[in-house]
């Protein structure tokens, strides 16, 4: 018999036995046919932030995972629908926190879409875009892969991961003046230019990562402990992760070559080479390997980037959709009325509605953009890719051990920013 | 309001609208219209509430159109239209690479049939649906809210919702626990509204481009 904690929690409140007559301890059956529910979370450091995760255990066996979400709601679609579009960009960084400029490309792209200005985003902007969602990729999977050691066991991957990571933060300090929240892709290209020795120090830092990455491969890839933990646990077919509603590396290590950045081809990735890691048992390892191997590719664009970018303007020449600079603005009235009127007014984006999304290192990032012809999105829904794989957490650990339930978590990718909005 | 996820059809053949046709034709009345969206780049169609899941059943199953993922289902809160919410779904196709949106109406009674015996994944979006706009899916086992607060009133997203919400919460020192109150603002919302009208009624001789659309400011303009 189980009993729900809060329930029970409510009848202690109440001052009577937390045991009615029926579910007296004496009452449980011994052994294996006993099931009790545990919460997990939302204080829980595995839990990768406040997930609340209701489990029921047959012995040390999972029978019933129930994630309770939304504990991080902050009602960020709400608060767009009365934000201008350069108001409601900062809110998209603290979706998925972890990778903030994935976030920011698709809604970038979405509103370009809208105002119909994709094609006249300039070559330079878009290489930059290209560069840095790249650049964050290898952020997220960074901080996912190490942190994915320590809920199996290993401390020294996450240590070395953050040192990495601190470097690759600098790069956005660099671009966007901040290392977490930078609101650096805007529609019509990137807030500003790079400084010319960021280009340098970007080519110095991806000279000195392979080496980091072979060092992380060396300790965890043929490590047994962590084998024994991730191979075979969370086991996800092709079918099923479609069905599941799987994008990005938890697809792909269940077999499905597929990757929008190859597909439906955004900015500057047409045009630059690389690979797409595909696994084939669709189990946590899998997906640490797919994602271990697409920092490498990671690697190769950025590469390319770096090597194909030319100086030149990095925002569209349309002073009715991109502020001046800070110095037209002090010397040109008219500069100063653009200036002024686009950020208390902003701009008006002629009515429609774009589904646009894009390879977020997590999965699919999709925005559903309702605009209505006035300057503030009617309605902008987030399809976060966490939000499809979290929902598939009792499929994936029923019948594991509890300690199994962490290793698919972490395998998961999951980022409560994103998942409760 | 104009809807603003119709617009008009291109003239040439694209290939997206030869799919509508063929879906439309496939599905018989349910299809009310077949549509493309930011300039002819993605799909749209309309559909009868009735024949929501067996048009999204038809879309997943037949070889032809074979949108294998169900992506994301999501409501969009119209109040003046006699049925105010629109449910879209957005469809993705593996195989053959292309996307479709599906959009149905319904109002806060009516239930939209449940996606959630095609694809698994459904469940959540459509409790979100209804966490969100209480838009209301027969056949959806789990209609538990999803996101908000356990004990929460109100659908928040819908546009009659305030922004700041009706309760606050707080910890409470005394009684050693997080008690919930109304909400209270020490300022008024400040909600400034650019639509207002004497913004048309300044057109001055001369300054008539600047409330042109974009495209009819293009015009004028010619290609810069």
């Amino acid at each position: 018999m189980s009993v729900a904690s809060s329930e029970l929690a409510k009848r202690a409140a109440a001052g009577v036995s937390p045991f009615t007559a029926a579910e007296e301890p004496t009452q449980l059956k011994s052994g294996e046919e006993a099931t009790h529910t545990i919460n997990f979370g939302p204080q829980h450091p595995a839990a990768h932030g406040v997930l609340r995760l209701i489990l029921e255990l047959k012995g040390e066996l999972v029978e019933r995972a129930d994630p309770h979400i939304g504990l991080l709601h902050r009602g960020t679609e709400k608060l767009i629908e009365y934000k201008t579009y350069i108001q409601a960009l900062p809110y998209m960084d603290r979706l998925d926190y972890v990778s903030p400029m994935s976030m920011e490309h698709s809604f970038a792209l979405a509103t370009e879409r809208l105002l119909g200005i994709e094609g006249e985003v300039p070559e330079r902007a878009k290489w930059l875009r290209t560069l840095f969602a790249e650049l964050t990729r290898i952020l997220n999977h960074l901080l996912n892969c190490t942190t994915y050691a320590l809920d199996v066991g290993a401390i020294t991957p996450s240590l070395w991961g953050f040192e990495q990571r601190e470097k690759l933060l600098e790069f956005y300090e660099a671009a966007g003046g901040s290392h977490y929240h930078v609101n650096y892709f805007r529609p019509g290209g990137v807030a500003k230019d790079i400084p010319p020795e960021v280009i340098d120090r970007i080519g110095a830092w991806a000279q000195q990562f392979p080496a980091f990455l072979d060092d992380l491969e060396g300790l965890l890839n043929e490590n047994r402990i962590f084998k024994q933990r991730t191979v075979d646990i969370g086991v996800m077919t092709a079918e099923q992760a479609i069905a599941w509603g799987f994008s990005g590396p938890c697809l792909r290590a269940s077999g499905c070559a597929w990757d929008l950045r190859k597909a439906q081809p955004y900015d500057m990735y047409d045009r630059v080479e690389f690979d797409v890691p595909v696994g084939r048992q669709g189990d946590c390892y899998d997906r640490y390997l797919v994602r271990m191997l697409e920092m490498r590719q990671s690697l190769r664009i950025i590469d390319q980037c770096l090597a194909a970018m030319k100086p030149g303007p990095v925002k569209v020449p349309d002073s009715k959709i991109v502020p001046p600079s800070r110095g037209d603005m002090k010397r040109s009235m008219e500069s100063l009325i653009h200036h002024f009127k686009l950020y208390t007014e902003g701009y008006h984006v002629p009515a429609g509605a774009t589904y646009t999304a894009t390879e977020a290192p997590k999965g699919e990032f999709g925005l559903y953009m309702v605009s209505d012809g006035t300057n503030r999105p009617y309605r902008c829904k987030i399809r976060a890719p966490g939000y499809a794989h979290l929902q598939a957490m009792e499929v994936l650990s029923k019948g594991h051990m509890l300690a199994d339930a962490v290793a698919v978590i972490g395998s998961l990718d999951i980022v409560f920013g994103e998942i409760d909005r | 309001m104009a809807d603003p996820t119709t617009e008009t059809p291109a003239a040439a053949p694209n290939p997206l609208l030869v799919l509508g046709e063929e879906i439309a034709k496939a599905a018989g009345a349910a299809v009310s219209s077949v549509t493309l969206a930011c300039g002819g780049a993605e799909l749209v169609l309309r559909v009868a509430r009735a024949q929501w899941a067996s048009l999204h059943a038809m879309l997943r199953d037949d070889p032809r159109f074979a949108f294998e993922q169900l992506m994301d289902i999501c409501g969009v809160d119209w109040p003046e239209q006699p049925e105010r919410f629109e449910v879209v779904s957005n469809l993705l196709s593996l195989s053959l690479n292309r996307r479709v949106r599906v959009i149905t109406t319904t109002d806060g009674d009516q239930p939209v049939p449940s996606l959630s015996g095609l694809w698994p994944v459904a469940v959540w979006y459509e409790r979100e649906c209804w966490d969100m706009y209480g838009v209301v899916f027969a056949g959806l086992a789990d209609m538990r809210r999803i996101l908000t607060d356990y004990g929460f009133e109100g659908h928040p997203l819908r546009k009659d919702f305030p922004l700041t919400g009706h309760v606050e919460l707080r910890y409470d020192e005394n009684r050693k626990q997080v008690v919930y109150e109304p909400v209270q603002l020490a300022q008024d919302f400040r909600n400034f509204d650019f639509l207002s009208p004497w913004e048309a009624m300044t057109a001055l001789p001369g300054d008539e481009k600047v409330h042109l659309t974009r495209e009819d400011r293009a015009k004028i303009e010619g290609p810069r």
